[in-house]
């Protein structure tokens, strides 16, 4: 081990500190909203400033769940989140493990079509005209069908299924194995960590999918968490958050904020470990684009 | 398939070639159904959700009317455009894209370097790994919660700040609905955002540099802070200059979620870009050839731009996007 010299020792104890300080101050939000949202409404209304609650209290929560504004827009959000996924996987996996075989005829046009996507949007409006031809305005699928696939998560799960040896493919279609089912049973298998990490990130996705649901659904019954989240939050407007056979006082507005923001980040932060390994290798390629 | 055959065996003469590529086709389609067939729903949906709206696109040039459909609208030209340059809104516009993206990169582009370099001199691996851990986290928040932590902490009224402030006898400060700060604000909440997950790419570069550099500046009496300058930062400064080139090629984007939810008629003024333009007029107003011209102008630019952005990382010899 190498003697450091004084100077050394300090730099390197101030660029702790600073780092730090850094993460500190990133986390403070989190934090306060977090311990404000668990504490004792009334303690809450008599300080408003509350850092470390004296008496704790579940009353917000309690109060938001049993709303049923907030419960139906919490299912479907995780209606979203776990049907887009497993409907994003499948044809997002399937294109890309076909376009990654040699013998796929049209794989460098259709390589250079998705890779046009990617480039070039046509804007909001023809989004949302198609959507609205297809009749999906107030229907869930309007969050689904056009999320389905990008072209950023066709490109690199086709690189990576371009790493898996070609002998797998090859010796399963000389078995008479036809490559629907070789990518069923022997591919998608093999990619498991592969295929928990793009599924992590288009879960995340969907849960946090905000502007679709403003642009396609105006029943407030279909609502996701991200849209009751925004008009709770930000536009204070008058959503029907009535519990019903309402004996308990309502907590303060505030502290009903800072509680949906809770639930709202919650699943995120129940996944974030699991994804947190797979951050190196999917953030390289995708962050390129931002 | 058999009458396509046909067709081409009429064909004589120099168009064998074709013939046979034409053949080798139809029978690769024919052996390969199922590999044709697993690709079939994916191409679908590039087809239908990505390029018939490309085609959709033809209405910024009509009178699109919902009710006679793109067949039935009248053609204009290129009055829409016309009508958008003339606009006084459009200098507005341009303006605010242009100054938040400015401050971006002036704000935020160097501030994940810097982190970076710190955490590539921290000694303790579980230290680094929990400040990661949190600066990582708000890239998975949503847009909605960012905007919403924003007005707990800083709204006039309640905000934590204010109370703060109050407490200690200062005057309330306004910073959401304040013109002046709203372009500082934003620049700092996509930092708050994304700063940690943009250390990823430069850490993964630091990591790729070899140790025995350090070991022999070492040797040769570098410090820490010459072995930064002259080692690590050497290490990853292509990475950077291609960051930064694409960079300027997204100058057009801006965030259209954290704009919109952001935006309040205080701050209309400085808070106004193209994609919430091109929402205020279409959905809201519903001039759809207009507000669709909007979006093609500002997408045409942003393409532009990527195109000669990458065309530059390439020609230093780097790899570009595509």
């Amino acid at each position: 081990m190498h003697r450091l010299k004084w100077s050394e020792r300090v730099g390197q104890s101030l660029n702790a500190v600073v780092l730090g300080l850094l993460a500190v101050v990133m986390f403070f939000p989190l934090y306060y909203v977090f311990v404000v949202s668990f504490t004792d409404p009334g303690e809450y209304l008599q300080k408003k400033i509350v850092l470390f609650p004296e008496h704790w209290s579940v009353e917000a929560y309690t109060y938001l769940l049993s709303t049923p504004a907030f419960a139906r827009s919490l299912g479907n959000s995780a209606f979203l989140a776990t049907v887009g996924t497993v409907c994003s996987l499948a044809v997002s996996s399937s294109l890309a493990y076909a376009l990654s075989q040699k013998r796929f005829q049209f794989r460098t046009i259709l390589m250079f079509l998705i890779v046009l996507t990617i480039l070039f949007s046509p804007g909001i409006i023809p989004n949302y005209l198609l959507v609205r031809e297809l009749g999906l305005i107030n229907n869930i699928w309007a969050l689904i069908l056009p999320a389905l696939a990008n072209g950023w998560t066709v490109l690199l799960m086709k690189n990576f299924f371009d790493s898996l040896p070609a002998e797998i493919s090859e010796a399963a279609s000389i078995d008479g194995c036809s490559a629907i089912r070789t990518w069923y049973t022997i591919v998608l298998p093999l990619s498991m960590p592969a295929l928990a990490a793009f599924g992590l990130f288009f879960a995340v996705g969907y849960w946090n999918q905000f502007f679709a649901a403003l642009l396609y659904l105006n029943d407030s019954a279909k609502w996701p968490i991200q849209v009751l989240l925004q008009n709770m939050l930000l536009n204070a407007s008058n959503i029907d958050l009535v519990a019903p056979g309402q004996q308990v006082e309502t907590p303060p507005t505030e502290m009903l904020k800072m509680a949906a923001i809770i639930v709202a980040i919650l699943p995120v932060l129940v996944v974030y470990p699991f994804i947190q390994k797979h951050f190196a290798k999917g953030a390289l390629i995708g962050s390129v684009k931002g | 398939m058999s009458s396509h055959g046909q067709r081409m065996n009429t064909v004589k003469g120099k168009q064998t070639s074709a013939r046979s590529k034409w053949l080798n086709l139809l029978s690769s389609l024919r052996r390969d159904q199922s590999l044709y067939l697993l690709a079939l729903p994916g191409i679908l949906f590039f087809l239908v959700f990505k390029y018939i709206p490309m085609w959709g696109i033809i209405i910024a040039f009509q009178d699109y009317s919902p009710f006679r459909g793109i067949q039935g609208s009248e053609w204009v030209g290129l009055l829409h455009f016309t009508e958008l340059f003339a606009n006084p809104d459009f200098a507005l516009l341009f303006r605010n894209t242009l100054a938040i993206s400015l401050l971006n990169l002036i704000l935020f582009f160097p501030f994940p370097i810097l982190i970076s370099l710190g955490l590539n001199e921290l000694k303790s691996v579980a230290y680094k790994r929990l400040i990661q851990t949190i600066i990582y986290m708000p890239h998975f928040l949503s847009w909605v919660i960012i905007a919403g932590l924003t007005l707990l902490l800083f709204a006039k009224g309640t905000g934590l700040i204010n109370e703060l402030f109050t407490l200690w006898g200062w005057q309330r400060v306004d910073i959401l609905t304040n013109p002046d700060s709203f372009w500082v604000m934003v620049t700092l909440q996509a930092m708050w955002k994304e700063a940690g997950w943009g250390t990823i790419v430069f850490l993964a570069a630091m990591a790729s540099v070899d140790t025995q550099l350090y070991e022999a500046a070492r040797m040769d009496g570098a410090g820490r802070l010459r072995q930064i300058w002259h080692i690590t930062l050497p290490a990853i400064r292509s990475v950077i200059i291609v960051l930064l080139i694409l960079r300027l090629g997204d100058i057009m984007e801006v965030g259209f979620e954290q704009i919109f939810l952001m935006y309040n008629g205080a701050v209309s003024e400085v808070a106004e870009v193209f994609d919430t333009y091109v929402y205020r007029t279409g959905i809201e107003q519903g001039d759809f050839s207009y507000s669709t011209a909007v979006g093609l102008f500002k997408s045409v630019i942003g393409l532009v731009l990527v195109v000669v952005a990458n065309r530059l990382v390439k020609r230093m010899g780097q790899e570009g996007v595509y």
